[in-house]
């Protein structure tokens, strides 16, 4: 089995995790064969999480632009508003099939947090969610959604007190209770083989994308464009198309307050190199090797990492991975919510800027996809702080 | 034979872990003299880490705030240095998470490392599937790269994984992260006798070792005893704390042994 995209991925953790994830990967390699395993996911997919998503043609945007036609995926119409649930349903079933009988996960917006405990809730399991200080305060519907779905949220204290503390404190945690407890990595990130399990249970948004585009446009499109944290949505996007050299595969980083500010969370453009998490990937670090806190008005793309195929996509180029900066996404949260009636999620809203700046390039024939991961309801506390704080109008 | 394999030829020697650099540079320093001159055998100095995930709160906490204050690599290998200079029999391990080594290069640090007398290496987060890219560099300079084995880990697996290296095997004590919990497990000593039973290498138990008389339990079925958490709570009440830690330690071990 493939563990590495290139020198990317891996598997570098503690001895005492190693036998967890062979576990794992065995398990998921069972239920790939199974067809009931198949049957199930769908089934819940179609029913329970509301797919497919569809594909929304953004009219007012598109004409704001002046460019390429403008597509919306709208996995902000997921139950629990993002693309999170789908792989949280197909790894809780996954636990469920090993036996697991507690799910712990880690969260930076919360989406994640919120996703993993719906599932507990569904199946019947002990939920605990592993969440930054910082996240806690910044994310507070969420946490308090966590609170209603019946899950525990415990607040970390320590490092950035963000997303990476939060990944480590539930890789300790996961340590010394892999016996009965089941960890559910909510991006295409960590150890083999997350990586792989996060990105084939996400894939259903590229493969979905792909056969709407072809059927409401007759070809396929010639930009799709995803925010990157870690990466899943934008792994699941590129998934559906990455054997189609036609198509450019776009990911939108956290730029921050710009990369040369040094206040980011755009780990492809501005970081090197390094090992944590179970996978060597680009990291934001210092001289001395120690990674980095970061910056975004996201939370839910305030990683120091990346997923290690997206390293690789970047390396080989087959992908492209531009910088998206706190107040371009910002303004694009306002475009989508003034011109479409659509409120997306702050990191979605990354996404959206970057089609903003490429539409007009591209021009009237043109095709752009973007991946509309979540919804912005979580945020309107941070876009509110944001705006006083930048003197804007509400 | 090497400086490890005289050790644990002699004796079933004490091995202490502390994070280089704290609580402060000078201290750390003092510590680790101490903590020789009151019988520890082999040090294993820990290089700070931002994200310190296999380790519970005590060391977590010393790795953290020693990284913050900048204590790089390169202050840990002076500090080796200095150790080795004044004790040139004690037996010196590096203890590193993966990043900063491969931050400062594996082949540079390695050769470093050899040059100043270190004896060999233990990286906590690379286990048997990734171990090449540094074990290469380890032999090429002559360090011993120092294998750990998990209650969890299955004979076979056991098997691979001591299977060429040299040194000693670092048995984990409990599933879960460093000073987490205090004493050993009931399948203690069956789990150590079956290590011994699978490698011809000393090994050396770590976890939840931080008073006597655990220290002279584990070492009644393993070749010697690590002792982590415990050494650096001592050491942040003081060196003197940590001396008479180290002491209480090595006293137990050698009456049991």
């Amino acid at each position: 089995m493939n563990t590495h995209y290139g020198i990317y991925g891996g598997r570098y953790v503690a001895e005492t995790l190693t036998g967890a994830l062979r576990e794992l990967e065995k398990a998921y390699f069972d239920a790939k064969r199974d067809a009931s395993f198949q049957a199930e996911l769908d089934d819940l997919l179609e029913n329970y999480v509301g797919r497919e998503s569809p594909l929304y043609f953004a009219k007012r945007l598109t004409e704001h632009c002046g460019g390429a036609r403008i597509y919306l995926k709208r996995e902000d119409l997921n139950h629990t508003g993002a693309h999170k649930v789908n792989n949280t349903i197909g790894q809780a079933l996954l636990a469920r099939r090993m036996g697991k009988k507690r799910l712990i996960a880690e969260t930076g917006a919360g989406m994640h947090g919120v996703a993993t405990a719906t599932v507990a809730a569904l199946f019947g399991m002990e939920c605990e969610v592993f969440m930054g200080e910082v996240d806690v305060a910044r994310q507070a519907p969420n946490v308090d959604r966590m609170h209603a779905l019946g899950a525990k949220v415990r607040s970390i204290k320590e490092g950035s007190r963000t997303l990476k503390d939060a990944m480590n404190a539930a890789l300790r945690e996961w340590t010394a209770t892999s016996g009965d407890t089941f960890y559910l990595i909510g991006t295409a990130a960590g150890p083999y083989p997350y990586p792989m399990i996060v990105k084939d249970f996400q894939s259903v948004i590229g493969r979905e994308t792909r056969r709407q585009c072809l059927d409401r446009c007759g070809r396929l499109p010639d930009e799709v464009v995803a925010c990157v944290g870690g990466g899943s949505n934008a792994i699941g996007m590129f998934a559906g198309f990455l054997d189609d050299p036609g198509v450019r595969l776009v990911g939108a980083e956290a730029g921050g307050l710009g990369i040369e500010s040094g206040m980011h969370a755009a780990s492809i453009n501005g970081g090197r190199v390094g090992i944590l998490h179970g996978m060597k990937a680009y990291f934001l670090q210092d001289a001395n090797g120690q990674m980095l806190d970061t910056h975004s008005v996201s939370a839910g793309l305030d990683y120091s990492g990346v997923g290690p195929e997206h390293c690789y996509l970047a390396d080989t180029k087959r992908a492209r991975y531009t910088v998206v900066t706190d107040e371009e996404a910002v303004a694009a949260f306002d475009l989508l919510c003034r011109l479409e009636g659509i409120i997306p999620a702050l990191e979605s809203s990354h996404a959206v800027a970057q089609a903003v700046k490429d539409a007009p390039g591209l021009g009237p024939d043109g095709i752009i996809v973007v991946n509309l991961s979540g919804r912005g309801d979580k945020d309107m506390d941070n876009i509110k702080t944001y705006k006083v704080n930048h003197g804007q109008d509400l | 034979m090497d400086r490890i394999s005289d050790i644990f030829a002699s004796k079933k020697p004490l091995v202490v872990f502390t994070t280089a650099g704290y609580p402060d540079p000078a201290r750390s320093e003092e510590g680790i003299v101490a903590a020789i001159e009151n019988g520890a055998d082999i040090i294993e100095l820990g290089v700070p880490f931002s994200d310190p995930m296999a380790d519970g709160p005590v060391i977590a906490a010393a790795s953290q705030q020693t990284a913050e204050r900048g204590f790089s690599m390169n202050d840990v290998l002076a500090l080796a240095g200095r150790i080795r200079a004044r004790f040139p029999r004690v037996g010196l391990i590096l203890f590193s998470y993966m990043n900063p080594m491969l931050h400062f290069g594996y082949d540079a640090l390695c050769a470093e490392l050899a040059r100043i007398g270190v004896d060999g290496v233990l990286p906590v987060d690379l286990p048997l599937e990734e171990r090449d890219e540094l074990l290469g560099p380890c032999r090429k300079h002559g360090l011993h790269m120092i294998p750990l084995v998990s209650p969890l880990t299955p004979p076979d697996r056991i098997r691979e994984i001591v299977d060429g290296m040299t040194g000693f095997v670092y048995y984990i004590n409990v599933a879960g992260v460093t000073g987490a919990r205090r004493g050993l497990p009931p399948d203690y000593p069956q789990l150590v006798e079956q290590v011994k039973k699978l490698t011809s290498l000393p090994v050396a138990s770590g976890f939840g070792i931080a008073d006597a008389e655990t220290a002279a339990e584990a070492v009644r079925y393993a070749d010697g005893v690590i002792s982590g958490s415990g050494f650096v709570k001592a050491l942040a009440a003081g060196v003197k704390e940590a001396a008479e830690f180290v002491r209480m330690l090595s006293t137990a071990t050698a009456s049991a042994s």
